[in-house]
């Protein structure tokens, strides 16, 4: 049994210079069989596998990561968390979500830093209105919080907006979901790692998945770098390399895997207490508790697993802000990265069964699956356990490439793809 | 970012250029007789490889022309760009 983190514990630990907190989370070898194996030790893989043994009481299983947890797109998004989708099968899955999030950091006994400080589109065309109006309508309708905000409100939300008339792409006006925020995304990780650790499941990092083992449409087991691991549930949660897992297997997903980059300044005093998104111009921008401004930047158009994107989406991204906030003009930015983000025709994500017997697959997050961390790895473990789908997630099933059933967020979300 | 060697204009930077998606896609000769599952399987499912992968590419700013190309998405280098309508240089 772990010890509960407090400010006991903390000024406990005080004494001895914090040298002696116990480890977060063991280190196991893998064992030759488990009930369930995921293969992604992401914030995703590690949600799924803690509630599978919280909410579905199977202990015997394991997460295989092959570099560190929370090592790829969990440490590399913006860390955006929102519902305000508009279509009624994803405002059901979003919004699943952000209620886990709103109680997730006393659930995990572990700080996640959730920030509600809202989130806050931008409208700069008379379609932008239109389009932002009817979402407001829409999640209100699903109860979600929305409202719309005009120009001027827009400048009282957040004062160093560039407002002018006069600009390339003025400022028509907003949306604002004020239960939106951000949340520490490595803490995400961590916290749920912990939790399922303490709960018994093997968590195993540095261990690749080199093949699947099928006896027919059934699955026996995965080939790793760490040997041969015998189980009848696959649940994969691989994000940009969920194509790759899918060829072991012989099957074919609707994805593409492509570069999304993101970017951070030096820090600097509280200058954005909140978080603005614009599609139209791509710019997103809200500020870190260390005081970076953290900047989502867009996909290039071509596949690549290379973890690095084209300078010119960075270039486009950074004039947007800089005429959006002409008062950032004179920032340095501090570090560029890229994160792989697979994503499907209609830029909805996948949490479905599959043709073949006890292999799942979470993917197709795209450029937007942190925010939904809690609520993927909730519906994801009950998909796993239950062998069919919750409500909250049967409409993104993978079988609606097939019958034109598509949740079609392609631009209709509150960012541009 | 890379820099592309279009067949018709030469070394241009990759920012002058549209990524088309994977090549080499057969429309079917026969749409009206596809199931449901041969239609997904010609509209959505991608092979999506890390590794050496075909695909089109357009000249969008530039000569506005198509042409194929064959590249390792696992590092972007490219082995080979050949014309629409040629045989891959590369198996």
């Amino acid at each position: 049994m772990k010890k509960k983190y407090s400010i006991f514990s903390l000024i406990k630990n005080a004494f001895s210079y914090h040298e002696n907190w116990g480890k977060a989370w063991k280190d196991p070898t893998p064992k030759k069989e488990y009930e369930a194996v995921i293969v992604g030790g992401g914030g995703h893989g590690l949600a799924t596998a803690y509630y599978l043994a919280k909410k579905h009481n199977m202990k015997n299983i394991a997460v295989l990561e092959k570099g560190w947890i929370g090592g790829g797109n969990t440490g590399r998004n913006t860390t955006i968390i929102r519902s305000n989708y508009l279509w009624d099968a994803s405002a059901g899955l979003y919004d699943h979500a952000l209620k886990i999030w709103e109680g997730l950091s006393q659930e995990l006994n572990y700080n996640i830093m959730f920030s509600q400080r809202g989130v806050m589109n931008l409208a700069h065309n008379l379609q932008d209105v239109r389009d932002l109006k009817r979402r407001t309508h829409a999640n209100r309708l699903n109860g979600i919080d929305a409202v719309y905000l005009s120009t001027d409100e827009v400048k009282k939300f957040c004062p160093i907006i560039n407002t002018s008339p006069d600009i390339r792409y003025p400022v028509l006006g907003g949306t604002l979901q004020r239960r939106a925020g951000t949340a520490r995304h490595d803490a995400v990780a961590w916290g749920y790692a912990r939790g399922a650790d303490e709960m018994g499941v093997d968590i195993i990092q540095n261990c690749e998945v080199k093949g699947i083992k099928r006896n027919g449409d059934t699955v026996e087991g995965l080939e790793t770098t760490k040997g041969f691991i015998k189980t009848n549930k696959i649940g994969v949660a691989a994000a940009g390399h969920s194509s790759v897992i899918a060829n072991m297997a012989g099957l074919k997903l609707p994805l593409e895997s492509k570069p999304l980059q993101a970017l951070v300044s030096e820090p600097v005093k509280p200058i954005i207490d909140t978080v603005v998104m614009s599609n139209a111009v791509h710019a997103y921008v809200s500020q870190s508790d260390k005081g970076e401004l953290v900047i989502g930047a867009g996909t290039d158009d071509y596949v690549s697993y290379s973890q690095k994107g084209s300078h010119d989406i960075v270039e486009g991204t950074l004039n947007a802000i800089l005429e959006l906030y002409p008062i950032f003009s004179r920032m340095r930015m501090l570090r560029q990265w890229g994160g792989i983000v697979d994503i499907c025709p209609d830029a909805s994500p996948i949490i479905s069964k599959t043709s073949i017997k006890g292999l799942y697959f979470n993917c197709g997050w795209g450029t937007g699956g942190f925010k939904a961390t809690p609520g993927s790895g909730d519906l994801f473990a009950h998909t796993i356990a239950n062998d069919e789908p919750h409500k909250l997630n049967a409409a993104f099933n993978i079988n609606r490439f097939v019958s034109g059933d598509l949740v079609d967020e392609h631009g209709a979300a509150a960012v541009a793809h | 970012m890379f820099i592309i060697n279009c067949p018709y204009c030469g070394e241009r930077e990759q920012s002058e250029f549209k990524a088309g998606g994977e090549a080499h896609i057969v429309r079917p000769k026969q749409p009206t007789e596809l199931s449901d599952d041969e239609w997904a399987e010609y509209l959505f499912m991608r092979k999506n490889i890390k590794g050496i992968q075909f695909e089109r590419w357009n000249h969008s700013h530039g000569c506005r022309k198509w042409f194929n190309m064959v590249r390792d998405t696992s590092n972007d280098e490219i082995k080979a760009v050949y014309k629409m309508g040629e045989k891959p240089p590369i198996e």
